[in-house]
């Protein structure tokens, strides 16, 4: 199986060939962040067409089809028309906080997409805590979207962010608490091992009841992290017209636009990680020729096309369901999915001490 | 013989008219006749269907069609005032709910004040309109009322007028409350319609509604209009019931001239009717689906009402609103497809409902949204005036096709989808089975329209005798009436649209209360009002 450290180690030896190391680690950084926010813009701009394609195909309708081939260019074109817009100053925000907000949230999520792993040796941030790591830079994003609430000075954006505070706090726990099942199943929070130890099997299969029930209730809580249907009640245009962004235009609306897709590819991503092996291929014990032909599949691929299944998921959810109120958002955390979990994990714990997984 | 005790009972009372008896009275027994014929056994006149302001040149009053749901009688009470500088009457807002806006509506337009009635302000017009529209002395030149290029604020204090003539202002809202704007743009109010409301966390306190963004003064338009000028604004009340809005206008017209029309047109109207019906119900599923966040749902219907929409267009050359109905027939005859690809929708909406009820009507989310969720009880139902769909589901059978039967619904089998239980998913599924039903209509309809002119020659000047008529006809979303009183002209002396959603708005606030805010939506998207038939 192809690993990317090649590549990247052969870099970093032409770098510190021509220039001395602290220069080196230098321009590494930032061909490093480069490459992120490309991968990042790019991920993002697909990530709107294929929302769009998918619902139209949900609706009856064909969907983008008139700017470049099958409407492809489409949301390149969106892209060029929010950069471009004027940034409307409004009066009575908090105009530091106002500005801020957007940027808070768009860090937020950029830092958790550097903690994916893409391939084999295709990883931005990997250590000892990489999971924990990526849960606790991502509620960061929470903090953006209430200042942006707050500082707008409307009363749609202020309920719709207290909303969002509600929900993605609550919704917080089910997270934390169904990766934390699988890093007791795995043993480790480094990102990279949590994959390696899927290499016999992934863990959705290894840790059986638990970790379905664990993938299911990630599955729910990730689409309620990332704002999105049913679970959309901080922005539920029907009610509150945009929710926290309503005061936002140009680029700092298109961050929070951004943001919002990008984060559904993290949420997928991580499902992938922990539940569907990462870009491990998908090996069967015994089976040796198969796990070969897996093998021929480059990791790359084997990761995009798990959270690409992933996404679709969460899209259909978004496209089928009506709206939850808020008070039957936060009873299914805390009456449902959070006690279910907490069983859940002690589950884990007894599956494990008594070696019952795969 | 009621007439007899009721001028026992009240001796300043005068009855004219036969049919639907007239009682004036003086405005000092307009409430003690009001609260007899409501309470009294023989009476109960529990249902003010409209209440209309007149002038009569040195007087000005009132005229309200009251009627008993259990015995089904009707009555007109007339009360007038000769002070034309200071008018004022009782008020009888506290008797039945709907009076409320309603008396709001009369102040705005004749300037009449209710003493008694606790929130005095124009419902329509600006607050800083001169003169009293409908009066016959309005001074209506641009002198008067110039294009006023400010916005309108609206205040935060109303007023009440005692009944001894003095006024108290009484503020709508406390400093500490959370009042949020819902309208007049916003993607839920289904039209510019304006809440504001008061919130505690999620919870709705206090809903006031302004209404007036779209008005244009329509019924002041007709008296200025022959009759046949004026078939055309009766289509732009309600637009998702435009064609049934029209067929009121002409029977009401036909009725006056005693005209009878041919079995053909019964049998068209009557079909024509369904399919607006159809559209209207097709549209309020996908509307109600999208307000509750379920945005294919909302492709589904309109994908199903576009084909609707195409056999109307056939004939008649409108989409959303047809021209179709005119005095003493319909304006085209029928196109050669008609009949076929009525019985090919009848085949093809089947399924589709199936998948409705799929993708919504049994989502547990859906479920949850609506189930419990602002109850209108049956007597509120009554009370407010709350017809068509949303009254069927609070358990009152009101459906005017069944009750005072035209067209050829007399001939038609079909059910009354009543339920008891009064929340937003029954007002929901009365609307779901009316699709069903109205299907059936038009499956027995439509093989058997009879042959012969679809429309009877009349004169192209039409003068009504002279007197009050009424009819009403079940629209889309209620009774749908046309009061007409006629001084022999060639133009009405007062023309009054029974607004079905009218009352519907006026129920908001207090199905509202103590909800969530997303609940407001929920309500206001069951009740299914259409905010150019509140305006006018």
């Amino acid at each position: 199986m192809f690993d990317f450290s090649v590549i990247t180690q052969w870099i970093d030896q032409l770098l510190r060939g021509v220039m001395p190391d602290a220069a080196a680690l230098v321009v590494e950084c930032v061909l490093i962040g480069l490459a992120l926010l490309l991968g990042y813009a790019v991920i993002a701009l697909a990530l709107i067409y294929v929302e769009r394609k998918v619902c139209a195909w949900f609706q009856c309708r064909l969907g983008p089809n008139r700017v470049g081939p099958f409407g492809l260019l489409q949301s390149v074109a969106d892209m060029i028309k929010m950069l471009i817009k004027e940034i409307i100053e409004i009066k009575h925000v908090d105009r530091f906080l106002f500005g801020l907000a957007p940027y808070i949230v768009i860090i937020a999520s950029v830092a958790a997409f550097s903690c994916l792993p893409f391939a084999k040796g295709l990883q931005v941030l990997d250590f000892n805590v990489g999971i924990f790591f990526l849960v606790a830079v991502s509620s960061i994003g929470i903090v953006g979207i209430l200042l942006a609430g707050w500082a707008s000075n409307n009363k749609y954006s202020l309920i719709g962010a207290m909303r969002s505070g509600a929900q993605m706090i609550s919704y917080e726990l089910s997270i934390g608490l169904s990766i934390l099942t699988m890093v007791v199943l795995s043993g480790t929070l480094q990102i990279t091992e949590l994959v390696e130890g899927q290499a016999d099997g992934w863990f959705l299969f290894k840790g059986h009841l638990p970790a379905l029930i664990a993938f299911v209730v990630y599955l729910v809580a990730g689409t309620a992290e990332t704002n999105r249907g049913p679970f959309d009640l901080p922005e539920a245009d029907s009610e509150l017209t945009a929710g926290y962004h309503t005061e936002y235009s140009g680029m700092h609306f298109g961050f929070f636009y951004l943001a919002e897709y990008l984060n559904m590819f993290i949420v997928a991503g991580v499902a992938a990680t922990l539940f569907l092996g990462g870009w491990m291929p998908l090996h069967v014990p015994g089976w040796e020729g198969f796990n070969e032909v897996m093998d021929y599949i480059p990791s790359l691929l084997w990761f995009l096309g798990k959270v690409g299944v992933m996404i679709f998921v969460i899209m259909w959810f978004k496209w089928t369901f009506p709206r939850l109120r808020i008070d039957q958002l936060l009873r299914l955390e805390w009456k449902y999915l959070l006690p279910i979990n907490l069983l859940n994990l002690l589950l884990m714990v007894v599956v494990v001490v008594y070696k019952l997984h795969f | 013989m009621l007439i007899d005790k009721i001028v026992a009972k009240i001796p300043g009372a005068r009855a004219e008219g036969n049919e639907t008896p007239t009682i004036v009275v003086a405005p000092g027994d307009y409430r003690a006749l009001a609260l007899f014929l409501r309470d009294d056994e023989e009476t109960r006149c529990d249902f003010m269907v409209c209440m209309t302001g007149a002038d009569r040149g040195e007087s000005l009053g009132v005229v309200v069609l009251l009627e008993s749901t259990t015995l089904g009688h009707r009555v007109y009470v007339e009360t007038t005032t000769t002070d034309r500088e200071h008018p004022a009457l009782p008020t009888v807002s506290d008797l039945w709910e709907t009076a409320n806006l309603n008396e709001r509506e009369v102040y705005d337009y004749f300037g009449i004040r209710f003493s008694g009635h606790p929130d005095m302000r124009r419902l329509f017009l600006r607050n800083d309109w001169v003169g009293y529209p409908l009066r016959k002395d309005y001074d209506a030149s641009e002198a008067a009322n110039p294009v006023r290029l400010e916005s309108d604020e609206s205040p935060d204090v109303t007023l009440s007028c005692r009944e001894d003539g003095g006024e108290e202002t009484r503020s709508l809202f406390d400093d500490e409350e959370y009042v949020v704007n819902i309208g007049p743009q916003h993607p839920a109010t289904h039209g510019v319609l304006r809440f504001r409301v008061a919130l505690e966390g999620e919870i709705v306190k206090k809903v006031d509604v302004h209404c007036g963004y779209i008005h244009r003064g329509i019924e002041k338009m007709c008296e200025n209009l022959s009759y046949p000028q004026m078939l055309p604004l009766a289509d732009r009340l309600d637009y998702l019931a435009a064609h049934q809005h029209r067929h009121a206008l002409c029977l009401c017209i036909e009725e006056a001239l005693q005209l009878e029309v041919p079995e053909r047109v019964k049998y068209i109207r009557t079909i024509m009717d369904e399919l607006n019906r159809l559209s209207s119900h097709l549209l309020f599923w996908s509307t109600l689906c999208m307000d509750l966040g379920a945005l294919t749902a909302f492709f589904y219907g309109f994908r199903d009402r576009e084909k609707v929409l195409d056999i109307m267009e056939e004939t008649t050359g409108g989409r959303l609103i047809q021209h179709y109905n005119v005095i003493g027939g319909v304006s085209a005859d029928i196109h050669p497809n008609f009949t076929r690809r009525i019985k090919e929708f009848i085949k093809y909406l089947p399924p589709m409902l199936k998948e409705y009820d799929q993708v919504f009507t049994g989502n547990v989310i859906a479920r949850q949204r609506m189930e419990g969720i602002g109850v209108l009880s049956r007597e509120d139902a009554i009370s407010f005036g709350v017809t068509g769909p949303s009254g069927r589901a609070s358990g009152w059978a009101c459906d005017v096709r069944k009750r005072r039967p035209y067209g050829v619904y007399d001939k038609v089998d079909f059910k009354e989808i009543v339920y008891t239980e009064g929340d937003s998913y029954r007002r929901y599924l009365v609307r779901v089975k009316e699709i069903v039903e109205s299907l059936r209509i038009l499956e027995q309809l439509v093989d058997n329209i009879p042959a012969g002119d679809f429309a009877v020659k009349t004169k192209p000047v039409i003068k009504l005798p002279e007197g009050r008529y009424f009819k009403s006809v079940e629209g889309s979303r209620g009774e749908f009436g046309v009061y007409i009183e006629s001084r022999g002209e060639k133009t009405p002396y007062r023309l009054k649209f029974r607004s079905t959603s009218f009352p519907l708005v006026s129920v908001v606030p207090h199905l509202a209360r103590g909800n969530k805010i997303a609940d407001l939506i929920a309500i206001g998207g069951t009740l299914d009002y259409i905010v150019p038939d509140v305006d006018r």
